[in-house]
Formats: structure tokens, C-alpha cells, sequence
């Protein structure tokens, strides 16, 4: 096809009405890329191997981010490192995924074409396969550009199981690198700024395997939307122990601090794509730590706090200072403000 | 009602400045200041430049501190 | 980040938080020290400053978050506006959750309202630049600090003759209400800490009355924890140690005596001052700031006509006693209880700075 086509393109209403122009574009921008022998049979359910004896896990999402291409990656490699990572956390090789589109009438077929390629891409990286989707087209004005859901299954490995319920006062609390970059990547783009912050945007799996072959992980969780304080409130929330955390301690680039200032946002807080929460043992840490930063995504792995057995059922920062207060959950979105 | 940072001035392109902190760049008006000069330090809010910083000032007050403070210099 | 980590060392800080309760050893009472500006609040929660400090300091946040001081029939007007079909509201993300009469900006963006967020209201006018056939309104808030901004705006928009921009002008000014709690005799204020940014376009001297006529010491501080035990250090040394009480300039890096010229000299050419109402305050004389005559062709409320709501507040809601100082947010029955973050019924709990939205995040039990 002619450069030229692919650029004034459009993606219409009979893309998504099941005849010759859906399938013509499933085959282009999906099959051909996403390219697996359980995909290409084209089945109403992609048969998956049995896994023996060992559990499954199973997770879904969905990804509607605005803009949809922002520095370090896309709509397309969040939707796939979102959920690879979802399994990840719970100790599960991720294997398999699903992929949803739902499309506006009128997107152009470029940008399509460039989110399923970083969709390919990712899914290799990853080491997943994409093996059922579906597609559908809904008029002009019904969706904003695009939405991708995206569902997925792991295997647990061992006899794993991660759970809150397992953590106890002593135990310390890991990170696998500096927080904050995906949610004020986005940022940058929507409100203006020129800066060299790039989403985090990455799959854990390998990371992850690494930790967990140390042993002593109590608990995971991928810091996503509402940042390391939502992860971190989650965890105390109804729990008869507290958190605390050094605010010297906590990783963040000088870029994202002092963008964070300009807009009066808080990294704590800040959406992060790359980015794993252990609970571990505190025997176990420093061990956990070594293996971390042999691992690209774990260069910069650090403690950032502890479990204990004071402010039960909540979060408390030590600030740089050497005053306290509490972290608490974040009620809907940050916004820029003046005050 | 009062956020603001100070940037340093890198550009000055008419009565617009680029101002930096730490590879964070952006446009800003300088239309509130008299005289602005490349290296200024800035008060930047919602835009605009309202004040520049006085380093001279803030060297003084920084040194004072660190003898009280008997600070590690870094 | 250059001038802004140096004033975050903890050495120092313990330093300075020593010598203030050292001034406190022999003193008898409780010094009530009030911040009039959101900014303050949220920096003195956010570094934690007051547990360095001798329970003898009382900690009051005034009326100092625009969001906060904004009357609902101001927000009632940006949303009639909003339900107009040829409108765009633009505003600071401030704005958006703060609940009028029946509704707020966010709902109404939810319900396919055009309300668009801005960082500067440049952007505002830009928006104004690219969508000839609407009616962009920018809603201006805040206090002396971003008077300017909005002023130089439209003198922008004048020159280049876009017609389709206007604020909703809503600025207020910060002594005129500092002086009205001080008349008010409801409350006990030792000290101010007078808000950094206001004060580097305005200067010292609209201070002057209120520790000369008043004698209450009044220091001019900027936003760094090191800025603030400084500041704090400067009022409890004035009253405990029997000095004079006097306006002091702790922010001397960037507030000049004068203040910024060019600014006030461009607030004076868009704005005249009348009296205006404040959430809680009430009428307040010579406390608003308005578009002059001469601009009132970007002027919202006298070019673009809409009927507005009957305002309405909710009885139990004490947020205009909050705002002064009088009462702590856990005085109010609905604090914590029908009112929080996710359904805030008066503006002190949505705004991040408003007092009781500051107290149920940094200091909830």
C-alpha cells in the first residue's frame, strides 16, 4: 500500500461489521503481527495447553489512556505490560493474553497500525502470545479514539501464595526503581512541557521470577494508578500493623520532583508502569536486593520503609525534614493547581 | 494560592522565556518583570514569571545557615 | 533542584525548631499563629513541621484558598455558563471539584459539560485563538499572586482582538481580610504568617496596619520547610521576647519592600477594588477585585447573560468559620461523616489546601 493511503486512511463503520474490509484489516494490522499458531486458526476460543496440576490466574483490563502515544511507549504497550504485570505480581508466568479493540469511526488507520506493531513488539518482549481478540467499530463521537481491553492468563509456579495476610512488623517493604515517570511522561504531553521524562512502561516477569527464586516474598503489587501511597494504604487498610516510610529514602528522578513541584503533584501518588511492591522478610531483603540489581529493571531497586507494629492500619512518612504525617488514599485524579 | 518555583532562564525570545529545572523546560511570559537576563532564576506560576530570584540574597542567608548548622558541603 | 532543596536540610531544620522552643520554655500560655494561604497549609501538613514544634504553638489556617473563599454563586455562574451550548469554561484545576448550590464543574463535565483544565490562563486563550465560534470564559481566581497573570491576559487578548475570551473575574485581595477577622474580635491571632508570593507582588507595606494598628507581628515567609521554622522563629521571638510588633520579610530572596512594580502597576490598569463577598467572611469592603470599564468587553458576567440558580448552602456546614480560624474542622458535625474527600459539601474539604480537606488527609484518626 502506498505510504500515502496508510496516511489518509481511515477506520470505518464496515471495519467492524464482520465481512471482507474486518477481516481484511484483522489480517493486516493484527494476524500478521501478532502472528501465533494458536491465533491463526482463527477459533470462536483459543485452546490453551493444560497446566497439569498448577493454578491458574486469570486477570483483565482495560486501557483508555489520553493522549494515546506519550514518551516511552503507548495505549499499545500499556495494554500489554498492564496485564502481563497484573499476573506477574502474583507469582504467575504470564503465557497468554487476550486483545478487545474498540475503535471510533473515523481513527486513522496509521494509528492503529502503529499500536498493534507496539503491541507485537511488547507481547514479544514479554514473552506472551496474543491468541483471541475481537474487534468492533462504533460511530463517530461513541468512544475517544480507542479503547483496548486486554485480559490474560499465568501460571503460578510453585506452591506459591502471596498474601497481605502473611505480613508481620520487622518485615521491610522493597521498590524496584524510582517512582513516578509514567504518570508525569503523560503529563508532559497533555500540559505542554518539553522534558526527557519517559513512561516505565515495562514487562516485570523476569524481574519477579528472579525475586521470588530467593524466597521470602510475602506479598506483591504493581503500583498503577494512585501511585506507591494507594499500594501502600491498600496494604494497611483493615490490618492490625502500620508503614513506615523515610521520605529520603523514597527513589524519585530529579526530573520527576521538580516536575512534580511545577504542577503541585506528588510522585508518591503518580501512576508508574514498571514498578513492582514486595513485602519481604527482613532476612531475606538484602538478598533480594542483590538479585534485583543484577536485573535491568531492578538497577535501581531500594527498601523504602517497614512494617510495624505502631499506627496500626496506617501509612506514616518520616518527612526530610524529621516531622511526620500520614499518607492517606488520593480521592480521584491529581490535578495541576495554583494554590 | 501561591504555587511557584524558581526556573532559571535559558531563552529569551521577545516577551516569552524558556525557563529549566532539572530537564524540565517550558514557555513562560515574562511580561510581569522590568529586566530579565540568561541565567536569571525565576518565580514561576501558572506561566508566568512573577518575581526573579535574588541570589545574592540567597547566598547570604544559605551561608549564615551552614555555619549554624555546621552543614556538609556537598 | 536548585534553591528549593537547600531550604529542606534536616540538620538545620532541628536547629531552628530548638531555638523556637527554647523561646517557650518560661512562657506562660499558647501562642496562636494563623497562615493566610492554601499554599502555607498544605506545605506546613506536608513537611510536618508542627510535630518538631512545643505544643504551645497554635496552628490556624485562615481564608487563604481561593477555592475556598469563592462564594457558591460564583461557581452556580461557571456552571449555568457551562450549560451553554456555544461556552467554554476554562480553569485551574483547583476549581473543578468544588461543589456549588446543586452541582460542580466536574459533574458537569460528566454530563458533557465543555469545561477544559488549564495550567496558565494562556492556554485559555489560546483555546480562545483556535475556537472562533464559542465563548471562551476563564474563571479568575485567586489572590494578589495571580491578579497579574489574568490582567496581562487580557491586555493580550485587547491587542490582538480576540473577541471571544472573558474571565469571570473573581479575585480577592489578602489584607482586607486579614484585618476583617482582627476586627471581628472572634478570634485570637498572635501572629501571621503573611503568604510569600502574594507578598513578592505586593510588598511590605500593605502589612503595616495590621502590626501597627493592630500589634500583631506580621513575617512575610516563603514555602520551604527551612522557610517556615524560620518564619515561625521571627513571630515567637517578636512576641516572647517582648519586641516591638512589627512587619519582618523572612522571604527576602524573592519579596522586595516594594514589590513587584510592573505587576500592581498592571492589576491597576484591568482591575478597580470593590467591596466583595467571601465565603464565610461575608461582605468585605474594598476586598474584590473587578474588571475596569474600559475592558468590560472580556468581562463574563456584563457581556455573556445567564440565569443563574437560587444559591443554596447546607445548614450544618461551618466552612466559613473554618476559613477564620474559629472552628477546627472536627468542630463541624459533618466533617468525616457526610462530608470527605469523595463527597465534599462545603469547599474547605476539596480543595488540597482548604483546612478540613488538609486535616482529614494529613492528620485523620
Amino acid at each position: 500500500m502506498k505510504k500515502k493511503n496508510i496516511k489518509s486512511k481511515k477506520i470505518l463503520l464496515s471495519h467492524g461489521s464482520g465481512g471482507v474490509a474486518m477481516s481484511s484489516l484483522i489480517k493486516e494490522l493484527m494476524l500478521n503481527k501478532f502472528d501465533n499458531p494458536t491465533l491463526n486458526e482463527l477459533t470462536d476460543s483459543a485452546i490453551l495447553k493444560s497446566t497439569g496440576d498448577k493454578n491458574v490466574c486469570f486477570t483483565t483490563d482495560s486501557y483508555v489512556v489520553n493522549p494515546l502515544f506519550f514518551p516511552g511507549g503507548d495505549i499499545g504497550t500499556l495494554a500489554i505490560n498492564g496485564t502481563v504485570n497484573d499476573l506477574s505480581v502474583m507469582g504467575a508466568k504470564p503465557l497468554y493474553i487476550s486483545c478487545s479493540f474498540i475503535l471510533e469511526e473515523g481513527l486513522d488507520w496509521s494509528i492503529l497500525d502503529k499500536i498493534t506493531t507496539s503491541m507485537a513488539k511488547a507481547s514479544q518482549k514479554a514473552g506472551v502470545q496474543i491468541v483471541t481478540g475481537d474487534t468492533k467499530v462504533v460511530e463517530k463521537g461513541s468512544a475517544d479514539k480507542l479503547f483496548i481491553n486486554t485480559s490474560g492468563v499465568g501460571i503460578l509456579q510453585k506452591e506459591l501464595f502471596l498474601s497481605k495476610n502473611k505480613i508481620k512488623a520487622g518485615d521491610k517493604i522493597i521498590i524496584n526503581g524510582k517512582i513516578g515517570a509514567h504518570g508525569l511522561a503523560v503529563m508532559s504531553k497533555r500540559e505542554n512541557f518539553k522534558t526527557n521524562i519517559k513512561s516505565d512502561c515495562a514487562p516485570l516477569w523476569a524481574l519477579i521470577e528472579s525475586m521470588l527464586s530467593v524466597g521470602g516474598i510475602k506479598f506483591m503489587r504493581d503500583p498503577t494508578r494512585g501511585g506507591v501511597a494507594t499500594v501502600l494504604c491498600e496494604i494497611t487498610e483493615n490490618s492490625d500493623f502500620g508503614i513506615t516510610i523515610k521520605e529520603e529514602s523514597l527513589p524519585i528522578h530529579e526530573n520527576v520532583s521538580s516536575f512534580s513541584e511545577i504542577l503541585g503533584l506528588d510522585p508518591l501518588y503518580t501512576a508508574n508502569e514498571g514498578k513492582v511492591i514486595a513485602v519481604v522478610t527482613k532476612d531475606k531483603a538484602s538478598s533480594i536486593l542483590s538479585k534485583m540489581k543484577k536485573h535491568t529493571l531492578g538497577k535501581e531497586a531500594s527498601i523504602i520503609g517497614e512494617i510495624t507494629n505502631k499506627n496500626k492500619g496506617k501509612v506514616v512518612l518520616e518527612t526530610i525534614v524529621g516531622g511526620e504525617r500520614i499518607i492517606d488514599r488520593l480521592v480521584g485524579d491529581q490535578l495541576p493547581r495554583i494554590c | 494560592m501561591c504555587l511557584a518555583i524558581p526556573m532559571k532562564l535559558i531563552k529569551i525570545e521577545g516577551n516569552k522565556g524558556i525557563v529549566e529545572l532539572s530537564g524540565v523546560k517550558k514557555e513562560v511570559s515574562l511580561d510581569l518583570l522590568k529586566e530579565v537576563k540568561l541565567g536569571d532564576y525565576l518565580i514561576i506560576h501558572a506561566g508566568f514569571a512573577i518575581e526573579k530570584l535574588n541570589e545574592e540574597e540567597a547566598k547570604k542567608t544559605l551561608e549564615i545557615w551552614e555555619e549554624i548548622a555546621n552543614i556538609q558541603k556537598q | 533542584m536548585k534553591y528549593i532543596t537547600e531550604y529542606r536540610n534536616k540538620n538545620l531544620s532541628r536547629k531552628i525548631a530548638d531555638k523556637i522552643n527554647g523561646y517557650l520554655k518560661g512562657y506562660n500560655g499558647k501562642i496562636s499563629l494563623m497562615e493566610v494561604c492554601g499554599t502555607h497549609t498544605h506545605s506546613i501538613f506536608r513537611s510536618g513541621i508542627m510535630s518538631l514544634l512545643s505544643e504551645k504553638i497554635e496552628h490556624l489556617s485562615g481564608p487563604g484558598c481561593p477555592v475556598c473563599v469563592t462564594p457558591n454563586k460564583y461557581i452556580d455562574t461557571a456552571i449555568a455558563y457551562s450549560r451553554l451550548p456555544d461556552v467554554i469554561i476554562t480553569t485551574f484545576g483547583d476549581m473543578i471539584k468544588v461543589p456549588g448550590s446543586t452541582s460542580s464543574l466536574e459533574k458537569e463535565k460528566g454530563g458533557g459539560g465543555n469545561i477544559k483544565i488549564v495550567y496558565s490562563p494562556l492556554e485559555s486563550l489560546e483555546i480562545a485563538r483556535i475556537n472562533r465560534e464559542k465563548k471562551v470564559v476563564f474563571l479568575g481566581v485567586g489572590f494578589e499572586t495571580t491578579a497579574p497573570l489574568i490582567a496581562s491576559t487580557i491586555l493580550s487578548a485587547n491587542e490582538e482582538k480576540i473577541k471571544n475570551f472573558f474571565v469571570l473575574a473573581g479575585h480577592k485581595l489578602i489584607p482586607p481580610a486579614m484585618k476583617a477577622l482582627l476586627e471581628s474580635g472572634e478570634i485570637k491571632i498572635d501572629g501571621f504568617i503573611c503568604p510569600g508570593h502574594v507578598s513578592a507582588i505586593i510588598g511590605e507595606t500593605p502589612y503595616y496596619p495590621i502590626a501597627n494598628n493592630f500589634g500583631v507581628p506580621s513575617v512575610i515567609v516563603g514555602f520551604e520547610p527551612i522557610d517556615l521554622l524560620e518564619g515561625i522563629e521571627m513571630l515567637i521571638r517578636q512576641i516572647t521576647k517582648g519586641e516591638k510588633h512589627s512587619v519582618e520579610n523572612q522571604y527576602k530572596r524573592v519579596v522586595r519592600r516594594e514589590g513587584n512594580e510592573k505587576a500592581i502597576s498592571l492589576i491597576d490598569k484591568v482591575f478597580e477594588v470593590k467591596d466583595s463577598v467571601w465565603r464565610g467572611l461575608g461582605l468585605l469592603p474594598k476586598s474584590g477585585l473587578y474588571i475596569k470599564e474600559t475592558y468590560s468587553e472580556f468581562d463574563a458576567e456584563k457581556k455573556i447573560k445567564v440565569k443563574v440558580e437560587k444559591t443554596k448552602t447546607h445548614p450544618k456546614c461551618i466552612c466559613g468559620k473554618v476559613l477564620c480560624g474559629t472552628k477546627k474542622p472536627y468542630n463541624c458535625t459533618l466533617f468525616a461523616k457526610i462530608c470527605n474527600p469523595e463527597n465534599p459539601i462545603g469547599p474547605c474539604m476539596v480543595s488540597g489546601e482548604g483546612t478540613c480537606a488538609a486535616y482529614y488527609k494529613f492528620k485523620k484518626q
